[in-house]
């Protein structure tokens, strides 16, 4: 089996500077006067682990424990600030749907702007853009600007977007609770079949169920820290019975 | 130095993959500027037509300067000025503007800011249509030095991006940069010979004037496009090492400060 995802021993510092200092007066004054401080805020310390190809890895743990930053860091968009991630294949991150969506642009140039970002060019787009408009559900909609849309349709099309090749690795951020319950389902049974056809998967959710159904293994942050890495049974058990 | 270049190649290779996007922000930018509007992309012809008309109104009745083919001579100097005020404007923006994007996908972020130069370029290339009907309309010669035009264009465009490179990284520290450019660039615009002829600059003014860029960039136009002269060996090597220290100081404060933006956005 190939790893596919190594996380080896990061650390994530945040500044959390008490009033953002961000116009030059501020900042010289501050400097004259030595104030610059900073509270120290580790997001993340020490965390290692490593994936390996077919697994799915669920996160758990309470709200601030550093899912969220885990998977940005994972995903590259955090530099951390110790430490080395390296990820083999390409990364499908879905930590906001619809995060690249220019308001002003129709759905139709939305998903050739969304897939671009993504990283797919324009004919890749192409041959798959009936699918996504069909799984999306928004047959009707294609050339109205995405501003118009409600929220349920924006997410709609950001997940549709998201998921619809099969990504070496992807990334989950409780992004499955999207639409009516029948889209929910549907979403659901596509994150299976991912899973099935042999994808990596990283998934963040507060539902001990979700993770239970879908991973194999997990990972259980508290304040940061790894507390408990392993089987995803016996990790959710620990998890539950605090 | 093998290292080196592997890390290159893989700088390419990152930067082919995302050659769709760059295309997209581009386009992008272009159709929600004149989405709604009825005139749509003609705007960018009318544009520099109708400033034209109103400074050519001005310059010759309130204040008289006398330059031949004025119209011209105006049009080759703020076609390459406003193409670089217009992509720093948009450019140190470009970065915070994208806050929601750069703090949820990975994205190679200097496609930012060079998105903007790419589409003020692309207005440049409308705007100089607009220049071509006035020489046209007003008969004014077309010299074979012409066909030069792409020369200045490429000088300008390394010194805007590297400038915008710039400005967008440390706007992202200090959001101050952003009220105060739009006074500099007003007193650029008068510092450089635009509307005026240089020879009515006294002599110590001519000094400093050899320190502004856009100055360079202004006068090789015109003597490409108005006076059909090839600038000698001496001005285009000003041109180009202008541009090009400009791109590298641009390219690298932004690698060193790029992965700390998602932090400050």
């Amino acid at each position: 089996m190939s790893v596919m995802i190594d996380v080896n021993d990061v650390s994530m510092l945040f500044n959390l500077s008490k009033e953002r200092v961000d116009n030059i007066k501020e900042y010289l004054i501050r400097v004259a006067k030595r104030q610059l401080q900073f509270d120290e805020f580790w997001a993340l310390k020490n965390v290692s682990f490593q994936i390996e190809k077919g697994d799915s890895l669920g996160v758990i743990g309470l709200n601030g424990s550093g899912k969220s930053t885990l998977l940005k860091v994972v995903s590259g968009i955090l530099k951390p600030t110790s430490g080395t991630v390296i990820t083999n294949g390409n990364v499908a991150p879905l930590i906001e749907l619809g995060a690249g969506f220019d308001a002003d642009l129709s759905a139709r140039e939305n998903i050739f702007l969304n897939g671009a970002i993504l990283g797919y060019t324009h004919e890749y787009m192409e041959e798959r853009f009936d699918d996504i408009i069909r799984f999306a559900e928004l047959e009707q909609f294609v050339d109205v600007p995405v501003k118009n849309f409600s929220s349920g349709m924006t997410a709609r099309l950001g997940f549709a977007i998201a998921t619809m090749n099969v990504p070496d690795i992807l990334i989950i951020d409780e992004v499955l609770a999207v639409g009516d319950f029948k889209f929910q389902e549907k979403s659901f049974a596509r994150m299976k079949s991912i899973i099935d056809s042999g994808a990596t998967v990283l998934f963040v959710s507060h539902s001990i169920q979700q993770v239970q159904q879908m991973c194999n293994k997990a990972l259980w942050l508290e304040h940061g820290h790894v507390r408990m890495f392993g089987d995803a049974q016996e990790v959710c058990a620990a998890y539950s019975q605090e | 130095m093998a290292q080196k270049i592997e890390l290159l190649k893989q700088k390419i290779k990152v930067f082919l993959k995302y050659k769709t996007l760059l295309n997209e922000l581009v386009v992008r930018d272009i159709k929600v500027r004149y989405r709604k509007s009825v005139l749509g992309l003609l705007w960018t012809v009318l544009n520099p037509l109708l400033m034209m008309c109103v400074i050519t109104v001005v310059f010759s009745t309130l204040f008289r300067q006398n330059i031949p083919n004025f119209p011209i001579y105006y049009l080759a100097g703020s076609l390459i000025f406003s193409f670089n005020s217009e992509a720093t404007s948009n450019g140190l923006y470009s970065i915070i503007g994208s806050a929601s994007l750069i703090k949820k996908v990975y994205i190679p972020k200097y496609l930012f800011p060079i998105s903007k130069v790419l589409s003020a370029l692309v207005n440049l290339g409308f705007s100089l249509v607009a220049m071509f009907v006035v020489m046209i309309v007003t008969g004014a010669p077309f010299h074979a030095t012409l066909l030069l035009m792409p020369l200045p264009i490429f000088y300008v465009f390394l010194f805007t991006s590297g400038l915008s490179l710039l400005l967008a990284a440390a706007t992202v520290y200090f959001r101050d940069i952003a009220h105060f450019w739009g006074v500099f660039v007003l007193a650029w615009t008068y510092f450089t010979p635009i509307f005026y002829p240089v020879t009515i600059l006294p002599s110590f003014a001519m000094k400093i004037m050899q320190l502004n860029p856009m100055y360079h960039y202004v006068t090789y136009m015109r003597d490409v496009v108005l006076y059909g002269t090839f600038p000698g060996m001496k001005e285009n090597l000003i041109c180009f090492l202008i541009g090009a220290v400009t791109l590298l100081i641009g390219l690298w404060v932004f690698y060193r400060k790029q992965d700390r933006f998602v932090l400050y956005v």
